[in-house]
């Protein structure tokens, strides 16, 4: 029998033999659960032992300030170094093996982002990077970051300094790629190098243009990323030149994808993907087959999720401000339902959740689960119940996503869909809309620093502010930035395609790559808010001496999103709308299709900072309400109609995502765990069916925030997870100001 | 078109009957229990004016989220002293296919016309009365709400004469109402009814306190201390769980 007779005994389906199509392998062949959590097993003493030690490791980083050890000689490559293991006396328990470095938790040296980036990292650390690296990046290499400050214009430095535009991936990987690592496990590499060498010979023949030029380079890179994927895994004692042959092996090809990418970029989001349906065909099997018991299936997820809970980057402190709490993004998916109206709900969906319970609540992977009213019951109860005890997962909408992504797509970074294996994206930043209201009321000049960042336009005079005539100042001035902020991004994406290809990920998506340009918006609800300020009360301006608004008095009731209340809504999903037809206008780097989204992460607080009071009543450099959230205090009318405001917003232009996060406490959520769990999902149902795209859950009061902040070596709170726009985070690693941000966000408590 | 006296209205009550619930606080009531939590409710000239159909309208934007459990519940406030909007407000509910619950004391309650006939056709558009047993014994009713328990007592008994069911609470104040006699007394009556599907101890909590100083009445229970789990337990053991009147 050939090496693929033996990988693909007893697979069903024609299609994926030929061409790489793991979705139609999926399809074929995965088995629909809908039973309950009844099967699931412990943890075996093995994955006891190892997140045991594991964490160990984290306390000793933490205690560290954060970060465990720092690489200063070597930099960073697929074949940089020799094994690491979580502990090398227990190397032999460790089913899954792979890190990025020789040690658990060191962070590698990824210089070609930007070498001072990488130098202050290990700086902001007590390392020091070896001064000729440091040379060889500086004077011999071209980094990304010297690339993208050499093209910039001064308007851009400007726009970037005033935070008018932050989070520009200008200094590190832009990260959102997601390679398709079930490839490697269902094909093997040579079967992969094969096709892209193919791609290569059909590539730009008789028609030389500079197009096929780069592509003919970028599939070169590819190739030599795929092969040096298979010497990564042969440092470990693997040979996956061909396909995986059981569930294990399976799990670790796929995993080596992974590693591949998070040992080669450093971006703000390396998610994981679609792989739990994928698995759980392989698992399956060998279930079937005699080979493998229930115990040993979940000791391979556990396994392979602790491997997902040890990526780290160095990163320097103005990143950790954005992005709290030492991220990554490895985000990972369960669920959803297929075209065919099945849903993709496998044991494997039981046993990702189920790493929750068997090694306790986590930030990373940051788990998503693709909800739909029509999944089965079971499952969505046994979500909730994970909700309700670790407030370690995020649910997504499917039914808004399918008709758009189809029903392989990943999760490309907090909430963002993107086709696996056929799309790559072109993100960074947002757009601080607030900024801009008040730009165009002072006439481009920043009322912080005096400086004239925006054009100069009029500014508004009278002593009240008239909506129709804010309104065209403010459309005026969003023109303006959505223009800069487009070529902003398209010049860090030229800079970054020529000076930091992500090879090994994209030797892992299909050479013909659709491309996507995910814009962001900050301060939305901020500028919704005092828009219906200025239209439904009486807004005066208060003037400084060089005649610059500083502060308003409010006059008189108006209407707040976040309370279903149209009047106010309907401003919200205008917003979003003139924003997105605006970057619809501009060219986008690549031909790549324009997108947004509203979602801040824990940046609600860097871009609040930086901006002044507005006329909703939130004062001058205080944080904004995260992603599409309602501002602070403004949901009078309980948790229903804060989901409402949120669920109207139009999808369609946001395709990005549009990000809420809610936190209940659990005695608003029913008297009895029964209650809450049907309480929980039939809200989940209910804001889904309405076409809402997004919802973080957690549950807790504000009393247990409290006192893990008064209290953080308390052991409870060493892995007390929460939800924060976009991902989780512990919470002791946020800073004190964020963490009094969260506190500050109103809880549904109810008596 | 009859109008109703509102107080507040909640989209997302998880507490207050079967599912996920729209919760209606009418303005008005005349107890005057000392653990009350929601005092702003007595007074029976303030709220705001609300017609049936306004409320179900906007209860209905939360229709999505009830499954097959969930509807609307009027509390307070005391549902049952305004029963004429109550009734046009159920009626107009079930048309449209909506679970209907009210969650009241019973204190307006009495087999006199015109209310009686009112309860009778309000009994034929509800599908669930929460109705909390302050206290079991009449005279430690009388010092703890003001008023006599008979007529109260008297409701439940008509509400299981007619097989309408019934949800039980009972507040938990150390103290005031969770001796082990009184206890036991009203699980003795709870047990003469033939239509409770549900009796559930509420722990008493201090959270309303701020609103009695806000209103500047003086709060009589300051100092005392929710019960403790053990005397939960001990409640909930008495007064028996789930469906005792049904088997």
């Amino acid at each position: 029998m050939s090496q693929f007779e033996i990988a693909w005994r007893g697979f069903k389906g024609r299609v994926w033999r030929d061409d790489v199509n793991v979705r139609d392998f999926i399809q074929a062949n995965y088995t629909p659960y809908e039973g309950d959590e009844g099967f699931l097993a412990g943890p075996t003493e093995a994955t006891n032992k190892l997140w045991g030690r594991l964490q160990e490791l984290q306390k000793e980083e933490r205690a560290k300030g954060g970060v465990l050890e720092c690489e200063t000689e070597v930099v960073s490559s697929l074949t940089a170094y020799g094994p690491g293991y979580i502990d090398e006396s227990m190397k032999e328990l460790e089913k899954v093996v792979g890190l990025q470095t020789d040690k658990p938790l060191k962070r590698a040296f990824m210089p070609y982002g930007g070498i001072k980036m990488a130098e202050q990292a290990a700086a902001t650390y007590g390392y020091t990077v070896n001064p000729e690296l440091v040379k060889i990046f500086t004077d011999y290499h071209k980094t990304h970051n010297q690339a993208v400050f050499d093209a910039y214009t001064p308007e851009m430095k400007r726009a970037r300094h005033s935070h008018i535009i932050t989070g520009l991936p200008d200094t590190y990987g832009r990260g959102r790629i997601v390679g398709d690592y079930r490839r490697v496990a269902l094909y093997g590499i040579d079967f992969l190098i094969r096709e892209k060498e193919n791609d290569l010979s059909h590539c730009g023949g008789r028609n030389m243009i500079d197009k096929f030029i780069r592509l003919r380079e970028e599939i070169a890179e590819q190739i030599r990323a795929l092969k040096n994927m298979k010497k990564m895994a042969e440092i470990y004692g693997f040979d996956i030149s061909g396909p995986a042959t059981n569930a294990q092996e399976a799990v670790q090809w796929l995993y080596f994808g992974y590693l591949a990418a998070i040992k080669t970029q450093n971006g703000a989001a390396m998610s994981v993907g679609r792989i739990s349906t994928f698995l759980d065909i392989y698992i399956q099997r060998d279930l079937g087959e005699g080979k493998l018991t229930e115990s040993e299936a979940q000791e391979l997820i556990d396994h392979l999720v602790m491997k997902f809970r040890m990526v780290k980057f160095a990163r320097i402190p103005s990143y950790n401000a954005l992005f709290s709490g030492d991220p990554v993004w490895a985000t990972l998916e369960m669920a959803g339902i297929g075209m065919d109206g099945r849903p993709l709900v496998t044991k494997n969906d039981f046993r990702f959740l189920h790493t929750l319970e068997n090694m306790g609540p986590s930030p990373e992977p940051n788990l998503t689960v693709l909800y739909s009213s029509r999944l089965p019951e079971n499952f969505k109860k046994y979500a909730a119940k994970i909700s309700i005890d670790t407030s370690s997962i995020q649910y997504e909408n499917d039914c808004v996503m399918r008709p758009v992504w189809g029903d392989d797509y990943s999760i490309c970074c907090c909430v963002s869909a993107t086709q696996t294996g056929k799309e790559m994206q072109f993100f960074g930043a947002r757009a601080n809309l607030a900024k801009c209201l008040i730009y165009a009321l002072n006439g481009g000049v920043d009322a912080k620093t005096r400086e004239q960042v925006g054009p100069k336009y009029l500014p508004v005079t009278g002593d009240v502010l008239n909506y129709d005539e804010v309104i065209e100042k403010f459309d005026a001035m969003m023109d303006w930035l959505v223009e800069l902020y487009v070529n902003i991004l398209n010049l860090i994406h030229y800079m970054h395609d020529k000076y930091y290809y992500e090879a090994a990920e994209m030797a892992l998506i299909d050479t013909d790559v659709r491309r996507t340009f995910a814009t962001g918006i900050a301060g939305f609800s901020h500028v919704v808010d005092s828009l219906c300020a200025i239209k439904y009360a009486t807004v005066k301006p208060i003037r400084d001496e060089d005649g610059l608004i500083v502060d308003y008095v409010t006059e008189g009731d108006f209407p707040r999103y976040g309370n279903d209340d149209d009047r106010a809504d309907e401003i919200a999903v205008w917003l979003l709308k003139t924003f997105m037809n605006k970057i619809k206008g501009c060219h986008t780097y690549r031909d790549s299709e324009p997108t947004t989204s509203i979602l801040t992460i824990t940046s609600n607080v860097v871009y609040g900072k930086a901006t002044g009071a507005l006329p909703d009543g939130r004062k001058a450099f205080t944080p904004f309400a995260p992603g599409a959230n309602p501002a602070y205090g403004a949901e009078k009318n309980g948790l229903l109609a804060s989901l409402n405001s949120v669920a109207k917003l139009p999808y369609e232009y946001a395709l990005d995502g549009i990000s809420n996060t809610q936190t209940i406490s659990p005695d608003a959520l029913g008297h009895t765990d029964d209650e809450r769990i049907n309480n929980l999902w039939h809200v989940l149902d209910g804001y889904f069916d309405k076409g809402a795209h997004h919802l973080n859950v957690n549950v807790f009061g504000v009393d247990k925030l409290k006192d893990c902040m008064a209290h953080p070596e308390k052991p409870e709170y060493a892995n007390f997870t929460i939800r924060v726009s976009g991902y989780a985070v512990k919470f002791i690693d946020l800073t004190p100001e964020q963490q009094l941000d969260v506190i500050a966000r109103s809880a549904h408590e109810r008596m | 078109m009859a109008e109703g006296r509102i107080h507040s209205t909640e989209s997302f009550g998880s507490v207050d009957g079967p599912g996920v619930r729209f919760v209606i606080f009418v303005q008005g009531c005349s107890l005057r229990c000392r653990y009350c939590h929601n005092p702003d409710t007595w007074d029976a000239q303030g709220g705001e004016w609300k017609t049936a159909d306004e409320l179900l309208d906007t209860a209905e934007r939360y229709r999505s989220y009830w499954g097959s459990e969930g509807g609307i519940t009027v509390s307070g406030g005391e549902p049952l002293l305004q029963i004429d909007f109550l009734l046009e407000l159920f009626r107009k509910a079930r048309l449209r296919g909506i679970h209907t619950c009210v969650d009241t004391a019973g204190q307006p309650f009495t087999r006199k016309e015109p209310f009686f006939s009112a309860f009778r056709e309000l009994c034929d558009v509800t599908d669930l009365f929460m109705v909390d047993i302050k206290h079991i014994d009449e005279a430690a009713h009388v010092r703890l709400t003001g008023k006599t328990n008979r007529n109260i007592l008297d409701m439940l008994r008509y509400l299981s004469d007619i097989g309408k069911p019934v949800w039980i609470r009972h507040v938990l104040v150390p103290g005031i109402t969770d001796d082990d006699d009184a206890l036991r007394h009203t699980a003795d009556f709870i047990r003469t009814l033939g239509n409770v599907e549900k009796v559930e101890v509420l722990p008493y909590h201090s959270f309303g306190a701020y609103k009695w100083d806000t209103l500047g009445i003086p709060y009589s229970l300051n100092g005392v201390e929710p019960p403790t789990k053990e005397r939960v337990e001990n409640a909930q053991r008495i007064l028996g769980t789930e469906r005792i009147g049904l088997e």
